[in-house]
């Protein structure tokens, strides 16, 4: 296709809906790149917005948590879906919500957690969108039980690229259904899901926590007894060096039964509301440093006592870090890259030299998680597969990208995979190698966008998209 | 479809503009509340979907009726079809409509101009009395007008609007003076910048809400019996500094 699409100084498409050029990154603020951004807030916006021919391509975005370059598109459209966030009904004998796919996780807890219904997964932030949770398809603490969110996913609508919308459920147009869990956004816009949403007697979480003295202590303990759990993590100290290499605090739960809460918690379905703490401005880049991250996690793993069945309210135990708002502000100005692997089951190893290497090459990194995931789902780009996933934060410096290449590999030659809402930095070639899927995906791709109206700088940059 | 009797027994409010992001945030919080709601606005078709979103989300009930802010001859209509629908349990009244248009063009075009008025002030006051009216003899009930901070001195960026805006504030004032014999309570809310389709992606705008955030502002202050209120607070103090600049320099500045 040679023809050509006017771009930027876009003023108007249909009356008021302004295109915005605005300079946009994920989470972690890096990359950030200018972007021309749309904001529908209303249905017949969408079309308009797509048809308008103004952009050679679009990407939908939520509330822009994934961390790396997914819902960013390099000086084309995006398309900001979080005004589009409405209920449409909701069966309480099922509990099947019907929602636009701009409505968040917390929302929906909002409204629903009170009635006695809980979301099937739960990500370790609430404030992402339905619709970038199934383009994820993401995960929570329940995956070795439950799996993934498109597990719960009854069914969804897409605007494809020629502004058909299709009907999409693991029955009826199957292939493109497993093609858009987990495609970044790729095969059109998801304007609506039917989810499934589970009951619940409590707001509460019945917490075991136990400290393991060192990464081998941990695995051992979870495989040992997180089949007892619906929800399993780990948090890991990546500072601590030798016989103390991962040590950990291990937090697992089930939901509470109405009769296993004391008394003295009111009314069980009811949270106390957070006190919720701003960071009102970018921290200087030497705030987190090693020093200052190697007393935090001393701190933090002394603090954990082991103790049985706290009750812990769901938004503390899943989503610690929503009650400071702006969080990623922490890492100052140079934003951060979130990395996240999956190694084998079979291959430890893997595991316990990555952490090895983050240690020895003191790129401070707290919250470092580690959870055992279940087995892998039907989505043809889905990251959960079975194995060890470890999660953590590594602070933006100019040779950091190098950094994560050798990691990458690392990942990859123990036979593990990277997650695309986490990635900022992985080569195509590498991503090809860790995700089998990526042809059949492309297939779906191409015959559903042949000109590629739907892209991302990461679709360029991991070549699902060409150039 | 027919209202269920169910909603003539709580108490209910009407929401008139409701597919604007802070009318739509304003009905969500007294969806909320318990508050059975009324959700009047031009475009059907999101009108509707704003409706259902309110009766799933706050599991309360909510209708929505067709209302062109600019039919004067049809106000009295829509106003008989709110009570019909809310019965006894009419309780309030959110004024949520707006219209603005670039500065520019309405200078140039006498109908965009007229608009700005009508929409603004002309169709506020009309449907707004035939609701004070129903308040005042019942001896009880509550109006929340959505003016804006540009209504508090004209500049030369968006006088049109802000004029019609200080007209719906003065309104507002005199509506609060005529009713507070009655019990009325009268709510005049003056949001500063707010993250909506009218702002968005328009340069220099500092501090911005989010409508959910007004929205909740709004609520409390119906609860707190407040008269005026900026939304987020601080803006009062923003203008406050506006309004008392002296016009011989006000008039130079480039605002």
């Amino acid at each position: 296709m040679s023809r050509r699409w006017p771009t930027a100084s876009v003023e108007k498409v249909e009356g008021m809906q302004r295109c915005a050029s605005q300079k946009l990154s994920g989470w972690g603020r890096y990359p950030v790149e200018e972007c021309h951004v749309y904001r529908p807030e209303k249905r017949r916006a969408l079309p308009a917005i797509l048809e308008s021919g103004l952009e050679q391509s679009y990407i939908p975005r939520g509330l822009g948590r994934s961390y790396g370059d997914a819902a960013i598109n390099r000086d084309r459209g995006v398309i900001d879906y979080s005004r589009l966030n409405r209920m449409m009904s909701f069966d309480p004998d099922t509990g099947v919500l019907e929602c636009e796919a701009g409505v968040s996780f917390a929302e929906i807890l909002d409204a629903f957690v009170p009635r006695g219904f809980f979301l099937p997964v739960l990500t370790g932030t609430k404030f992402v969108t339905v619709g970038g949770a199934i383009a994820n398809d993401v995960h929570g603490k329940n995956h070795h039980v439950d799996g993934t969110f498109g597990n719960f996913v009854e069914s969804f609508t897409l605007m494809t690229a020629t502004g058909e919308i299709l009907t999409c459920s693991p029955e009826s147009n199957g292939e493109v259904f497993w093609a858009t869990v987990g495609g970044i956004g790729l095969t059109g816009i998801i304007l609506g899901a039917r989810i499934r949403l589970r009951r619940i007697e409590t707001a509460y979480v019945l917490v075991d926590y136990l400290r393991a003295a060192n990464i081998d202590a941990a695995l051992s303990a979870i495989a040992a007894s997180d089949a007892q759990y619906q929800y399993s993590v780990a948090w890991v100290d990546c500072l601590a060096k030798g016989a103390s290499l991962g040590r950990s605090v291990l937090m697992r739960g089930n939901h509470a039964g109405r009769d296993e809460l004391p008394s003295s918690l009111g009314e069980p379905l009811r949270i106390r509301p957070r006190w919720m703490k701003t960071i009102p401005f970018d921290l200087p880049g030497f705030t987190l440093n090693p020093l200052t991250i190697r007393a935090f996690n001393t701190m933090y793993y002394s603090i954990h006592r082991d103790s049985v069945r706290t009750p812990v309210e769901y938004d503390s135990y899943f989503c610690p870090l929503d009650s400071i708002h702006h969080w990623n502000r922490m890492y100052g100005r140079r934003g951060f890259v979130q990395y996240q692997a999956t190694f084998p089951l079979s291959d430890g190893k893997g595991l316990i030299d990555l952490l090895e290497r983050i240690s020895r090459s003191s790129r401070a990194s707290f919250l470092a998680v580690l959870k055992r995931m279940g087995p892998a789902g039907k989505g043809l780009l889905s990251y959960p597969c079975e194995g060890y996933t470890i999660t953590l934060d590594i602070p933006m410096r100019g040779d950091l990208i190098a950094f994560l290449h050798e990691l990458d590999r690392h990942v990859l030659d123990h036979g593990g995979r990277l997650y695309c809402a986490k990635d900022a930095a992985a080569l195509p070639e590498t991503f090809a190698e860790m995700y089998p899927g990526i042809e059949a995906f492309k297939q779906v791709k191409g015959r559903l966008d042949p000109h590629n109206r739907f892209s991302s700088s990461m679709a360029r940059r991991l070549g699902l998209v060409p150039q | 479809m027919e209202p269920s009797a169910i909603m003539q027994t709580t108490r209910g409010v009407v929401v008139l503009g409701a597919t604007s992001a802070i009318a739509r945030a304003a009905a969500i919080e007294f969806g909320r509340q318990g508050y059975a709601v009324v959700l009047a606005a031009r475009d059907a078709d999101e009108g509707v979907i704003v409706a259902t979103d309110i009766r799933v989300r706050c599991n309360t009930k909510a209708e929505f009726i067709a209302f062109e802010a600019t039919d004067y001859a049809g106000h009295a209509s829509f106003f008989a079809r709110c009570r019909e629908i809310l019965g006894e349990g009419l309780e309030g009244v959110v004024l949520g409509f707006g219209f603005l248009d670039d500065q520019k063009k309405a200078q140039k075009d006498p109908e965009t101009a007229r608009r700005t008025i009508d929409v603004n002030y002309t169709a506020a006051v009309s449907i707004l009395e035939l609701f004070a009216q129903f308040f005042e003899e019942r001896k009880k009930g509550f109006i929340v007008g959505i003016s804006s901070v540009a209504g508090d001195r004209g500049r030369q960026s968006n006088y049109l609007y802000g004029s019609a805006k200080a007209g719906l504030t003065a309104y507002l004032a005199g509506l609060r003076n005529r009713l507070y014999p009655a019990g009325v309570h009268v709510l005049t809310v003056k949001p500063g910048f707010v993250d909506t389709k009218m702002t968005f992606g328009m340069e220099g705008l500092f501090l911005v809400a989010t409508p959910e955030r007004v929205g909740k502002d709004i609520c409390k202050a119906v609860a707190r019996n407040r008269n005026i209120i900026y939304s987020p607070w601080f803006w009062h103090y923003i203008m406050l500094i506006i309004r008392h600049v002296p016009e011989i320099v006000f008039k130079r500045l480039r605002m």
